[in-house]
C-alpha cells in the first residue's frame, strides 16, 4: 500500500516539524502534533497488532481513549506497557511495537519524576469542547475560580475534529478567543493534556496531567513526568463528550473498520485520510458528514449503508451529487481481507437485495454514548434514554452537572447552551452571581434531519466456533460468549461481564459496555429501561502506579525516625530493624560476625559484665493534673495512685474487653505528675487511648497527657557492673543499693561535659542489675560516650534490638504485640500479680469475670524446651500433642511466640501461648517444623535466674 | 475524599480523622452490676443502620478534639456535627 496518506494541506500538525519513530521495527516518519495512530495512518498503516485470544489482525478504531484495538508497548523515549495508540503523543525518536494482550513492565527503575499538586476553585470543568468551553466563560465571568482540564494537548473537544462554523467564522477561531480570555483571567486555571480520571465527594477531582511526555527525548528532567491533581471543586461541571458506539456484525474486527467520527478527527486534525476507498454504515446523521466531508478531501466514497429506511433528505443529496450511494434500509452482514479490510457485504434489512463492496476502509456509527463515567462515580443514577440507545444522567446533583454530549446532547448549539447553562448554576450555587448575557455563539451546524435508529448488531452465525461479531475487541468477546452467559443463566449485567470478560480490559467497555448491556436485555427479553448498567469506578483512563506514587517512594515513602544516636549506632556498624518508623539498631556485628554470634556475644556481655543500648524510642507520656492518679487507676489493671513519689511500677493496659493492649512503666514524679512509658509501637496509641477517655468518658478529670518521646534519650545500661559505671559518670550520686533501690528513680547531675541532667531509673528488662538513664535529647551522645568511656575497662558492649528479646524472654517477660495479639488476658500471660483486686473498677476488669475469660483451656503464655537444644523453632510454629502428623484436621493447642538461642542457657528455648499452658508444664509436646515433628517440653516462662537473684547486682 | 467539618477546625480531609464507632454509648457507671449480657452488650454490640447514624470521630491529625456526627452511611453525608456534651441534633 502506498505509504503517505496525508493530504497536502489541513488538519492541525506542524507540518514542518518531521519526527522519526519506529513501529514494530518499521522507520516512519510523522509530524509534530501526531499521535502515533494517527501517524501510523499517515503511513497507511493500520494494523497495530494481533488480538489476544484468537490472533486476529486488529487495528486502529476510534481516534482517542476509548481505542479498544491498537495497544502498543513504548520503547523509547520512556518504557511504558499497555498504552493505546490513540493517546501516545508522538515525538521524535520515539519506539513502539503493537501489544499482543498484557503489557511488560521495565525491569530498569523508573527515574522520572512524578508529583501531586492540590487545587481549590469555585467550578471546575471537565472537558474543553464546546460545552466545558461555554461552561467555563460563564463562570469565569463571574469573577468565580475556575479550573478547566481537557485530556488532548488543545481545546477544542469535537470541535477539533469537525469543520463547524460559530458567528460565522471557523470553530478554532471560537475557541481561540474563549482560550485567551480565560487564560487572562485572573482565577482561571487550565490544565491541558489533563484527564480527570476519578470524581470523589465533596467535590474532591483526580486529574493526571502528563507534562512532558509530548517533548520525549528533549523533556526536561526538573520537570515532573506525569503530575496528579487533587482538584477541591465547590461545583463541578461534567462535559467530558461522548464515544462513538459502534454496531456489531460478522468480522467486524478487520483493520480498516473504524468509528466515523475517528476518521473525521483524522481528517480535519491531522490531515490523514484513512483509506482510498471508504463505505459507511450508520444508523444516524453522523456519518453522513464524515463520508461528505472524506469524499471532499479527495477520497472514494462509494457507498453509505444506513440502517434507517428513513434517510436525511438533504443529506442523502449532498452525498448522490459527491458519487456516494446511499442504501436505505441496509446494513452490513459480514466483511472480507485479511490485514486489511477488503470487502464489505451489504444486504437490505427487508431481504432480497445483497451486495459486495470492495473497500479497504469501513466506518461505523452506531450513535454517541454519553461519557458518563465521572456523573456515575459520583453516585448519581443514570436513565436508558431509548432514542439515544444509551445511559444519560438520571438525575441532577447538588454539586456536579452534566452539560453538552455528556448529558446525550447531540447538537452543537445544544451542547454550547447547556454548557452554559451547566457554567451559570454552577457559579450561582457557588455563590456568585453570573453575567446576565451568556455569551454563546450562533453554531450554522445543521440540525438532525431524520431521528436516529437503535442498532445494537446485525444478527449472524450464532454458532459459537464461527461466531465472528465481536462486543469487546480487547477480550475477544463475541455475542455467542454473552447468549452462553445468559444461557447459563446469568441476568445482572455484572455477573456477565464477570463471566464473559467484557468491559474489563484497558478501555473498560467503553466501546463495548453498552453493547453488551443490550444484548444481554435483548437475549432476556428485558427492557434496557428496567435495567442497571454496570457501575463505573475510577479510573477513567488507565493510571500508572508511579503516577499514584509521585514523590511518596524510596526514602520519602514512608518518615523514617531516628534517635538522637543514630548516627553513632550507623558509624560503629550497627545493623537496623524497623519498628514502626523507627530504625532501631538490631545488633552490632563485629568483624565475622553473623547475628546469631553477635547476639551471643552481646548476650554475654550484659550478663557478665556490663551493656547498653539506645531505649530512646521507648514511648514517653508525661501526664499532669490534680487528678492524674485516679486517671491511672482506671487506665491501668494495677494500682498507681498508692505509688510514692520517688517509685516507679510496672503495669499492665487493657481495653474494655479485657484484653492486654500495652504495658510499661510509670514514675511518680510528683503528686500530680506522672511519667509513663509504653512500648515503641504504641507510643501513639496510648496517647489517643488516654485522650479519648478523658474526653469522651471522664471531662471531669484534670489531666493533661504530652507524649515527650523524642525529648528524652533513655539508655539502660545492664549488667553486674553497671553499678560501677554508673558511679563513674555519676560520682554525687549514691549508687549503694540501700541508696538506689529496685524501681526508684533519681535525678543527678553526671559528670559528663559540663554536666548534664539526668534521670535514672533503677528499672531492668532483663532481670540484670540495671539502670535506665534519662538525658535531653541534645546530650543523648555526651552520655553514650561517657558510658562507653566508663565502662571500657569492664569491656561495655553496646547491644541491639535482638539481645533485648533474648535477655527479656529468658526472663519470661513477655512483649505486647509479641507474645500477644489482643485475645490475651493479663492471667493469659501468668500476670495476675499485676490485677488489683482491690479497685473498684478499671478498664477491662468487668471483661476478666465473663465465662469466657475464666475458661480452664486458655491460651497462656508458657516456656517451651525443645529436646535437642541445637534445634530453634521458628516463630509461629504451631504445637498439637501427638508424636505423629494425624489426618487433618489436626488439633492445634498454641504457637509459638517468641524463639531464640540463650547464652546463657547454653540452649534454645521459646515462649508460647499454650491452650492450658499452665497445667502443662512437664509435658513433652510436638511442633511440626517442615516434615519433622520437633519435641518440645513445657515449661514456666522463666527460665533464667528463677529466685531473681541478680535484680541488684 | 470527604471533607469533615470539625466543629472547631472546620472543613478538613477525611484522613485527618479517626473513626469511634457509635455515639451515645456511655461507660456504665457501675460495670460490676451488670450481668455478663449487659456488659458484653456494652462491650461487643454496636448499632449497624442504613441511614443517618450518630458517631463518634477524632480530629487526630488536627486539633486532636473528640466530637459527634450524623452520618448517613448509604450517602456517607454527614447531616450534622456537634459537640460530645451536646444533645443528638435533630436532622431530616
Amino acid at each position: 500500500m502506498s505509504a503517505d496518506f496525508r493530504l497536502p494541506s489541513g488538519g492541525r500538525i506542524d507540518r514542518d516539524t518531521r519526527l522519526r519513530f519506529t513501529f514494530n521495527g518499521q522507520s516512519l516518519a510523522g509530524r509534530k502534533g501526531d499521535t502515533l495512530a494517527s501517524a501510523l495512518l499517515a503511513n497507511g498503516l493500520h494494523q497495530v497488532t494481533t488480538s489476544i485470544k484468537y490472533g486476529r489482525p486488529r487495528g486502529i478504531m476510534a481516534a482517542g481513549v476509548e481505542e479498544p484495538n491498537a495497544l502498543v508497548q513504548v520503547a523509547e523515549p520512556f518504557s511504558e506497557p499497555m498504552l493505546t495508540a490513540t493517546t501516545v503523543e508522538l515525538c521524535d525518536g520515539l519506539v513502539a511495537d503493537g501489544l499482543v494482550g498484557h503489557g511488560r513492565l521495565d525491569t530498569e527503575p523508573d527515574t522520572a519524576r512524578y508529583d501531586a499538586k492540590h487545587a481549590h476553585c469555585d467550578v471546575l470543568v471537565v472537558g474543553a469542547g464546546p460545552a466545558g468551553l461555554a461552561a467555563a466563560l460563564t463562570a469565569a465571568r463571574a469573577g468565580s475560580r475556575v479550573v478547566l482540564v481537557d485530556d488532548q494537548n488543545e481545546a477544542g473537544g469535537s470541535l477539533l475534529g469537525r469543520d463547524d462554523y460559530l458567528d460565522e467564522r471557523s470553530s478554532d477561531a471560537w475557541v481561540c478567543d474563549v482560550i485567551a480570555e480565560l487564560a487572562a483571567a485572573p482565577d482561571v486555571l487550565l490544565l491541558d493534556r489533563t484527564t480527570a480520571f476519578g470524581a470523589y465527594q465533596d467535590g474532591f477531582v483526580l486529574a493526571l496531567q502528563r507534562r512532558t511526555d509530548d517533548l520525549g527525548f528533549d523533556a526536561p528532567r526538573h520537570v515532573s513526568r506525569h503530575r496528579i491533581w487533587r482538584i477541591r471543586a465547590k461545583q463541578t461541571v461534567i462535559a467530558t463528550g461522548a464515544h462513538e458506539r459502534p454496531i456489531v456484525f460478522s468480522d467486524n474486527d478487520r483493520p480498516g473498520i473504524m468509528l466515523a467520527g475517528a476518521a473525521r478527527t483524522y481528517l480535519h486534525r491531522y490531515g490523514v485520510q484513512v483509506g482510498r476507498r471508504i463505505g459507511v454504515f450508520t444508523t444516524n446523521d453522523s456519518a453522513y458528514h464524515a463520508a461528505i466531508e472524506l469524499a471532499e478531501a479527495g477520497m472514494d466514497v462509494p457507498v453509505l449503508i444506513d440502517a434507517r429506511h428513513t434517510v436525511p433528505p438533504k443529506l442523502s443529496a449532498e452525498c448522490a451529487t459527491r458519487g456516494i450511494d446511499v442504501y436505505p434500509g441496509h446494513v452490513v452482514t459480514g466483511t472480507e481481507g485479511q490485514e486489511r479490510l477488503t470487502d464489505v457485504h451489504i444486504r437490505s434489512i427487508t431481504g432480497g437485495h445483497a451486495d459486495t463492496v470492495v473497500c479497504d476502509t469501513l466506518l461505523v456509527s452506531g450513535g454517541w454514548n454519553p461519557a458518563v463515567h465521572l456523573f456515575s462515580q459520583l453516585g448519581g443514577s443514570l436513565r436508558y434514554a431509548p432514542e439515544l440507545g444509551a445511559y444519560v444522567p438520571g438525575e441532577s446533583l447538588s454539586s456536579a452537572r452534566v452539560a453538552g454530549s455528556a448529558a446525550g446532547a447531540i447538537e452543537l448549539m445544544a451542547c454550547i447552551e447547556q454548557g452554559a447553562e451547566a457554567g451559570r448554576a454552577a457559579v450561582t450555587a457557588a455563590g456568585f452571581r453570573p453575567a446576565a448575557e451568556i455569551p454563546v455563539p450562533f453554531a450554522d451546524a445543521r440540525a438532525d434531519e431524520a431521528a436516529a435508529t437503535v442498532l445494537w448488531r446485525v444478527p449472524g452465525s450464532e454458532n459459537a466456533e464461527e461466531d465472528t461479531q465481536f462486543v469487546d475487541l480487547q477480550r475477544d468477546v463475541t455475542v455467542s460468549d454473552v447468549t452462553r452467559a445468559t444461557g447459563a443463566g446469568l441476568e445482572s449485567l455484572e455477573h456477565v461481564k464477570r463471566y464473559t470478560t467484557i468491559g474489563t480490559a484497558h478501555d473498560q467497555g467503553k466501546t463495548s459496555g453498552m453493547l453488551a448491556a443490550a444484548i444481554v436485555a435483548e437475549e432476556l427479553g428485558a427492557d434496557l429501561a428496567d435495567r442497571r448498567p454496570t457501575t463505573f469506578r475510577p479510573p477513567y483512563t488507565s493510571v500508572s502506579f508511579a503516577a499514584l506514587g509521585g514523590r511518596d517512594r524510596g526514602e520519602l515513602y514512608d518518615p523514617i525516625r531516628v534517635t538522637a544516636l543514630h548516627d553513632w549506632h550507623v558509624a560503629h556498624g550497627a545493623e537496623f530493624e524497623d519498628v514502626g518508623q523507627w530504625k532501631r539498631a538490631r545488633h552490632y556485628p563485629r568483624q565475622g560476625e553473623d547475628m546469631h554470634a553477635a547476639v551471643l556475644r552481646e548476650c554475654r556481655a550484659a550478663r557478665e559484665g556490663v551493656a547498653l543500648m539506645d531505649g530512646s524510642t521507648l514511648g514517653k507520656i508525661d501526664l499532669q493534673g490534680p487528678d492524674a492518679a485516679e486517671l491511672l487507676d482506671m487506665l491501668y489493671t494495677n494500682m498507681m495512685s498508692t505509688l510514692k513519689v520517688g517509685r516507679i511500677r510496672y503495669g499492665v493496659m487493657c481495653g474494655i474487653d479485657g484484653m492486654v493492649i500495652d504495658d510499661g512503666t510509670v514514675i511518680r514524679l510528683a503528686d500530680d505528675h506522672f511519667l509513663l512509658t509504653t512500648t515503641t509501637g504504641n507510643a501513639a496509641m496510648v496517647l489517643d487511648w488516654i485522650e479519648e477517655w478523658l474526653q469522651t468518658e471522664w471531662p471531669h478529670l484534670r489531666v493533661f497527657a504530652t507524649s515527650v518521646t523524642e525529648h528524652w534519650v533513655t539508655v539502660p545500661l545492664v549488667g553486674p557492673k553497671s553499678r560501677d559505671v554508673l558511679a563513674a559518670v555519676a560520682p554525687d550520686l549514691d549508687v549503694s543499693n540501700d541508696a538506689f533501690g529496685f524501681m526508684t528513680w533519681q535525678d543527678a547531675v553526671l559528670d559528663v561535659a559540663d554536666g548534664i541532667p539526668a534521670r535514672i531509673c533503677r528499672i531492668s528488662f532483663s532481670g540484670e542489675l540495671a539502670y535506665e538513664i534519662n538525658v535531653n535529647a541534645w546530650d543523648g551522645l555526651a552520655l553514650w560516650e561517657a558510658l562507653i568511656n566508663a565502662g571500657e575497662p569492664y569491656g561495655i558492649t553496646p547491644y541491639g534490638t535482638e539481645t533485648m528479646h533474648v535477655l527479656r524472654a529468658e526472663k519470661g517477660y513477655p512483649i505486647v504485640g509479641q507474645d500477644t495479639d489482643g485475645t490475651v488476658t493479663p492471667q493469659d500471660l501468668g500476670m495476675s500479680w499485676a490485677v488489683s483486686k482491690k479497685k473498684a473498677d478499671f478498664i477491662g476488669k468487668r471483661s476478666f469475670s465473663r465465662a469466657e475469660n475464666l475458661r480452664p483451656d486458655r491460651k497462656q503464655l508458657v516456656g517451651l524446651v525443645p529436646a535437642d537444644p541445637t534445634v530453634l523453632l521458628p516463630e509461629g510454629a504451631h504445637i498439637i500433642e501427638s508424636d505423629h502428623l494425624p489426618e487433618p484436621p489436626v488439633r492445634m493447642l498454641g504457637h509459638v511466640t517468641s524463639s531464640y538461642d540463650s547464652a546463657a542457657l547454653g540452649r534454645t528455648f521459646a515462649l508460647a501461648l499454650l491452650r492450658s499452658g499452665r497445667d502443662r508444664i512437664g509435658e513433652k509436646l510436638y511442633a511440626p517444623v517442615d516434615d519433622q515433628l520437633v519435641p518440645v517440653t513445657v515449661t514456666e516462662t522463666v527460665l533464667y535466674d528463677k529466685e531473681g537473684a541478680r535484680r541488684d547486682g | 475524599m470527604q471533607l469533615i467539618p470539625c466543629p472547631w477546625c472546620g472543613p478538613r480531609e477525611e484522613v485527618e480523622f479517626h473513626y469511634g464507632g457509635q455515639a451515645h454509648v456511655s461507660y456504665p457507671a457501675d460495670p460490676a452490676a451488670l450481668s455478663d449480657e449487659e456488659w458484653a452488650r456494652f462491650v461487643f454490640f454496636r448499632d449497624n443502620p442504613r441511614g443517618p447514624f450518630a458517631e463518634r470521630w477524632s480530629h487526630t491529625a488536627g486539633c486532636r478534639r473528640w466530637f459527634n456526627a450524623v452520618r448517613d452511611t448509604r450517602s456517607y453525608e454527614l447531616h450534622a456535627v456537634y459537640r460530645l456534651d451536646e444533645e443528638r441534633p435533630v436532622t431530616t
